[in-house]
């Protein structure tokens, strides 16, 4: 894409993280540890924003914050943030953020992911979009677009 | 009350199954899925095998499997636009026609009772009915009355009336205009507030429940001109008035419906991965009905129900399918 193509030029940028630190619990296999909203953050933020060579955790897309996990319904809910809110990309993060879940997580688990309240234009349009399967699963047919998911997740 | 006792648990699909759809004498199950494939199961003894699968009618997912009503014909819709019609002329299931038009998934398909009718939905928000002329499909109409993607279309039980469920929160029927051979759109049934995933009518054909992504299951009763009830039907059409909402019962989006033309029961499949069956109370008021819960099998599956349907023939047994890839057998009983 070229530099005058670009909807939002001048991202604000935010520092990343650090590395999640391993306790001797986690790494101990007698002890079952449930799924937290660090675990979910840390499988979504190093997905590449599809305008900028960044990740979404550098764009402030996504937040630890903005995860929700409810390990005894089975419930994960993912807030996300567009930089502008026209994006037009905000579909494809969301995708992308749902497809990253899909692969990782076990298939218990009901995936919400959703627009941050009143961050976009079309938030409810998107949401709606998002949280179609039929559309979800039809739209993961389409080779095109799972390359573009695809080139989005890939970590460097 | 009641209780759903598993009967068979029917494994083969690779991935998500979407649909089961019972042969019009019952003795057939046939389902389909992610896999591109139809799977027929067929009762040997007390159990359900799976004889055939046929493959190679379609590119991506198939959607939707309908049979004739005659039985000899199978229809399939799938996410690749076309629409598949199989037939056994020569001993086994072959494709004979593959049905071009929409241009991206058809999403449900369906047989008119006396089987020179079929209809087709998609993504991209029409609705067409085709005449079948001795296995020629030509496309007499295309509805484009709804504004989103058009989820499930079903015929009337007894008459050329077709009703359809959208993305666009509404449902809505249509019949042939005998004047000018033009198909309309006769009704508009408005009161869902999200995606309704799936209708079905009950046995007499004057009532119709939709389920829906708001997580209610409506039923609506239709009101002929000159009713006795008082309500208005402009240009003498019937008119579908809202007589019931079934809330609080499910929590996640209800993805397919099943109205038993024999019991009477009515089934829901519900992305919280339970099945529940409700009825018409005996003391129900015809205008104003109640329907109460008579039973619910939680985790039914292990993920998503994306379909049920009542067994044509023996009372109460069930068919569902889901995510988990599992199609399931079940019997429903009354405690």
């Amino acid at each position: 894409m070229g530099f005058d193509d670009l909807e939002n030029i001048n991202p604000k940028l935010y520092r990343k993280c650090n590395d999640r630190e391993v306790t001797t619990e986690e790494e101990s296999d007698d002890i079952y540890d449930e799924f937290d909203a660090r675990e979910i953050f840390d499988l979504i933020r190093g997905i590449n924003d599809p305008e900028h060579p960044l990740t979404l955790e550098e764009l402030n897309v996504v937040k630890q914050n903005d995860v929700c996990v409810d390990n005894k319904n089975n419930e994960i809910k993912v807030l996300f943030t567009p930089t502008i809110p026209h994006c037009s990309m905000a579909t494809l993060i969301g995708l992308s953020i749902r497809v990253q879940l899909l692969r990782s997580l076990p298939p218990r688990f009901k995936i919400c992911v959703q627009i941050y309240p009143g961050t976009h234009a079309s938030e409810e349009a998107i949401n709606k979009q998002l949280a179609d399967k039929e559309r979800v699963a039809a739209a993961l047919e389409n080779n095109d677009l799972i390359a573009c998911i695809n080139d989005c997740i890939v970590v460097d | 009350m009641g209780k759903l006792d598993l009967i068979q648990t029917l494994s083969g699909h690779e991935g998500r199954v979407w649909n089961v759809c019972w042969h019009p004498q019952g003795n057939t199950l046939a389902s389909c899925g992610e896999d591109k494939t139809i799977r027929l199961w067929f009762k040997e003894g007390s159990k359900w095998v799976n004889k055939d699968i046929l493959t190679e009618g379609h590119q991506r997912t198939i959607r939707e499997v309908a049979w004739s009503s005659c039985g000899n014909y199978l229809a399939s819709a799938s996410f690749d636009a076309t629409t598949g019609i199989w037939d056994k002329k020569g001993g086994q299931f072959d494709c004979i026609s593959s049905l071009e038009g929409h241009e991206n998934e058809v999403k449900s398909v369906a047989w008119s009772k006396s089987g020179q009718l079929l209809s087709t939905c998609s993504r991209d928000k029409s609705v067409w009915i085709w005449e079948v002329i001795e296995d020629e499909y030509e496309c007499a109409a295309v509805l484009n009355a709804h504004t989103q993607d058009v989820k499930k279309v079903v015929w009337h039980p007894h008459l050329d009336i077709l009703a359809s469920a959208s993305y666009d929160n509404t449902a809505k029927l249509f019949k042939e205009d005998v004047a000018d051979n033009d198909w309309i759109c006769i009704a508009t049934l408005s009161s869902h507030t999200s995606t309704v995933w799936s209708l079905a009518f009950d046995h007499s054909g004057t009532r119709l429940a939709t389920c829906s992504d708001d997580c209610t299951v409506k039923i609506w009763q239709e009101y002929l001109s000159n009713n006795s009830e008082g309500i208005v039907t402009p240009d003498n059409n019937p008119v579908w008035k809202c007589v019931c909402t079934l809330s609080g019962y499910h929590t996640r989006a209800i993805y397919d419906i099943s109205w038993c033309h024999k019991t009477h029961l009515l089934a829901t499949a519900c992305g919280d991965d339970a099945i529940r069956i409700f009825k018409e109370a005996e003391d129900s008021e015809k205008h104003t009905p109640t329907f109460i819960l008579l039973a619910t099998c939680a985790n039914a599956h292990t993920q998503d129900v994306n379909a049920v349907a009542w067994n044509p023939s023996v009372p109460g047994l069930l068919a569902s399918a889901s995510d988990d890839g599992e199609v399931k057998l079940w019997q429903y009983e009354d405690n």
